[in-house]
């Protein structure tokens, strides 16, 4: 492996710099805050790592996590800047809810995949709606996936509020009903909460790494994203191949939707949870790739499995680790400003083309990071 | 249905609309200027904490306002300096501002008053003519600054210049830099203006999250208003009517349409706008470039 900036070595150094550099500012900003730095992150690595429950809680908080930002990531390498994975998140988490609560008599063995099928179909649609409205209008997604994050929220206050009719759902509790035992993705670990959507991540996460990197599909992909023009040019239809990967990432996210409503809460509640925008920031910080997504998908579960314990024991207010993670983000857009200095790029070999493998870098479209277009291949 | 629209509900409107006008003003100058801003969002989240943080250390809701403003401004130059001088993407660079104004504003509730959620009551600003916050006004005599700003001042044209084409500019002698890193922070002080009015304007404290995605609707008028300042004020002011009239369609029996219909009116407005269905949207050219390309 050539140590080359763009390289997978020098990413996943860079990323670990930038958690790094995240912590010492997160420490400063304790610091200023009149308590004591060392024994937060150390009471947060206790509640985090220290137990079994723990462990199996960092897992918890991850499996979503993972999940979105591998969402991110392959709209990322198709150039689409995915802002949307919140409301395709929830709008997956209520489909699955809402199958999950409704009584057909169904066994597990049909019920539980009817309502994660339900999640990924109604995250893929929520995906699918930028993908084509930017392959066949040029709409920016970064705007559609905004808005379609809000009418993901009102779709489903408007349903709980409104709709308890003809839908499984609560307006007292501000949720869908609870999920039939029938639909609950089970327990595997005994006396946690570890579920089974935790294994549904990291399947999807190797899932995905293989499809991008080692199929058709995913090499049209990865060329849409590297340049519309380049792949214009070899022949690839570049609106359906954003519109399929963006369909993909939306089905992910809803996966990630599934994972609470059937796994961890037996609910989809109506108060947007936020974790597609923490996605963001693992997909951002795992650089894309679906491996880097996974360790960067534990590190952020394990800030936040131990920032209860981290406000119990260090009396350090839990929402630091949010900073931290905004940080984080950040420190490697930092790093990637570093990696476009000469004298940084000077010192991979001379003889890398410049074009290389860019979307690791961050896989943003050419457009929005105005880089210039690699040659064509 | 013609008690409806009374003057409480035209005051009511005013007064949705206001944290709107002011934050899509802010979007619009760092728009036209090239830089991407969805940091809006935290940037009147900052604005509206540091208002209240401010009038409770100082006891003076001008200062509070003042420091809200100047908190936010510095979010928003702390965001120009990753857009503009490392280059960095707008948009990550955005999501990081809007994470970390989130859990910052929430840390230091918990610092300050030590309890989670919402800060003590503080002064308000005061009402003039009654019951209409002078911020209003401030809002109503901003809209037509920005225009006579961009489209009558040198500082201003060359601003949309930057942003139109910043290699152009850039090659005329107009320091693209200097411009963007200005309309940045001007866009985080109008952001934090609007900020400051929901806290300590229309009410006297801090909640969590208490923008509630206005920063995003802010953003989502300026480009339904087609980046100008007056397009994109009377959408500011459509999407807080849809608002308003939702709050007072709730407490009205018989209200022929559904309230949750309105509220999702601007983001389904604003979906339609950008497909270009109703008319061509076009932005600055030169939104998200850079000036000296390598």
């Amino acid at each position: 492996m050539t140590i080359r900036p763009g390289s997978a070595i020098v990413n996943a150094v860079g990323s670990v710099v930038a958690v790094l550099v995240a912590l010492l500012i997160g420490a400063v900003v304790i610091v200023i805050s009149g308590q004591d730095p060392w024994e937060a992150y150390r009471s947060l690595a206790e509640g985090a790592l220290g137990s079994r429950r723990g462990r199996a809680e960092t897992l918890v908080y991850a499996a979503p996590l993972i999940l979105g930002g591998v969402a991110f990531a392959v709209a990322a390498r198709a150039g689409m800047f995915n802002i949307g994975v919140e409301g395709q998140l929830v709008i997956g988490g209520f489909a699955a809810a809402l199958v999950g609560a409704t009584d057909w008599g169904l066994p597990s063995a049909i019920h539980i995949p009817l309502a994660v099928f339900a999640a990924a179909i109604a995250g893929g649609v929520w995906g699918f709606i930028p993908g084509v409205l930017k392959a066949a209008t040029g709409a920016h997604e970064v705007i559609t996936t905004i808005m379609l994050n809000y009418l993901a929220f009102r779709l489903i206050a408007y349903s709980i509020q409104k709709r308890s009719d003809w839908l499984p759902v609560d307006d007292s509790v501000q949720g869908t009903e609870r999920v039939l035992d029938t639909a609950r993705l089970p327990i595997i670990l005994d006396a946690t909460r570890l579920h089974a959507g935790v294994v549904i991540a990291f399947v999807a996460a190797f899932a995905i790494w293989f499809v991008l990197f080692h199929t058709t599909f995913g090499y049209k992909v990865r060329t849409v994203g590297l340049s519309e023009g380049a792949a214009r040019y070899g022949g690839i239809r570049w609106g359906l191949t954003i519109a399929i990967a963006m369909a993909l990432a939306g089905a992910l996210a809803g996966l990630a939707g599934a994972g609470e409503s059937l796994g961890l809460h037996g609910r989809h509640s109506a108060v947007p949870p936020g974790l597609g925008f923490t996605a963001i920031a693992v997909g951002l910080v795992g650089r894309n790739h679906p491996i880097g997504v996974i360790f960067s998908g534990l590190l952020f579960g394990f800030l936040s499995a131990g920032a209860l314990t981290m406000q119990a024991e260090a009396d350090v207010s839990r929402d630091i680790v949010l900073v931290l993670q905004g940080l984080v983000i950040l420190a490697v857009a930092a790093f990637e400003a570093m990696n476009r200095l000469p004298w940084f790029r000077a010192l991979g070999t001379p003889k890398t083309p410049p074009g290389g493998d860019r979307a690791s870098d961050t896989g943003m479209s050419p457009e929005i990071e105005s880089r210039p277009a690699p040659p064509a291949i | 249905m013609s008690d409806f629209f009374t003057v409480a509900l035209l005051t009511a409107i005013l007064r949705s609309a206001t944290p709107l006008v002011l934050a899509a003003m802010g979007g619009l100058l760092s728009e036209r200027s090239g830089v991407i801003n969805i940091a809006l969002e935290g940037m009147m989240l900052t604005g509206a904490f540091f208002a209240v943080a401010g009038t409770h250390w100082t006891g003076n809701p001008w200062l509070g306002a003042a420091i809200g403003v100047g908190a936010a401004s510095v979010a928003a130059l702390i965001h120009a300096f990753w857009c503009i001088t490392l280059r960095g993407n707008q948009i990550v660079a955005g999501t990081a501002i809007n994470l970390i104004a989130a859990g910052l504003t929430a840390f230091l509730i918990q610092l300050i008053w030590d309890r989670a959620g919402a800060t003590d009551s503080v002064e308000q600003l005061p009402d003039l003519f009654g019951t209409v916050n002078v911020l209003v006004f401030a809002a109503l005599v901003i809209v037509p600054l920005v225009h006579f700003y961009l489209f009558r001042t040198k500082q201003g044209l060359h601003t949309m210049a930057s942003g139109e084409s910043p290699q152009a500019a850039e090659s005329v002698g107009i320091d693209v830099t200097r411009n963007r890193y200005l309309a940045v922070v001007a866009s985080g002080a109008l952001a934090g203006m609007g900020g400051a009015y929901l806290s300590i304007g229309n009410l006297s404290y801090f909640t969590l999250d208490m923008t509630a995605g206005r920063g995003f609707i802010a953003l989502a008028a300026v480009i339904f208003g087609g980046w100008t300042p007056f397009g994109a004020a009377g959408a500011a002011l459509l999407f807080g009517a849809a608002q308003a009239i939702q709050i007072e369609a709730q407490a009205t029996s018989g209200f022929p349409i559904s309230a949750d219909l309105l509220v999702a009116l601007p983001y389904l407005l604003t979906l339609i706008a950008v497909t270009g269905l109703i008319r061509k949207s076009n932005g600055p050219a030169g939104l998200g470039q850079h000036a000296n390309a390598h």
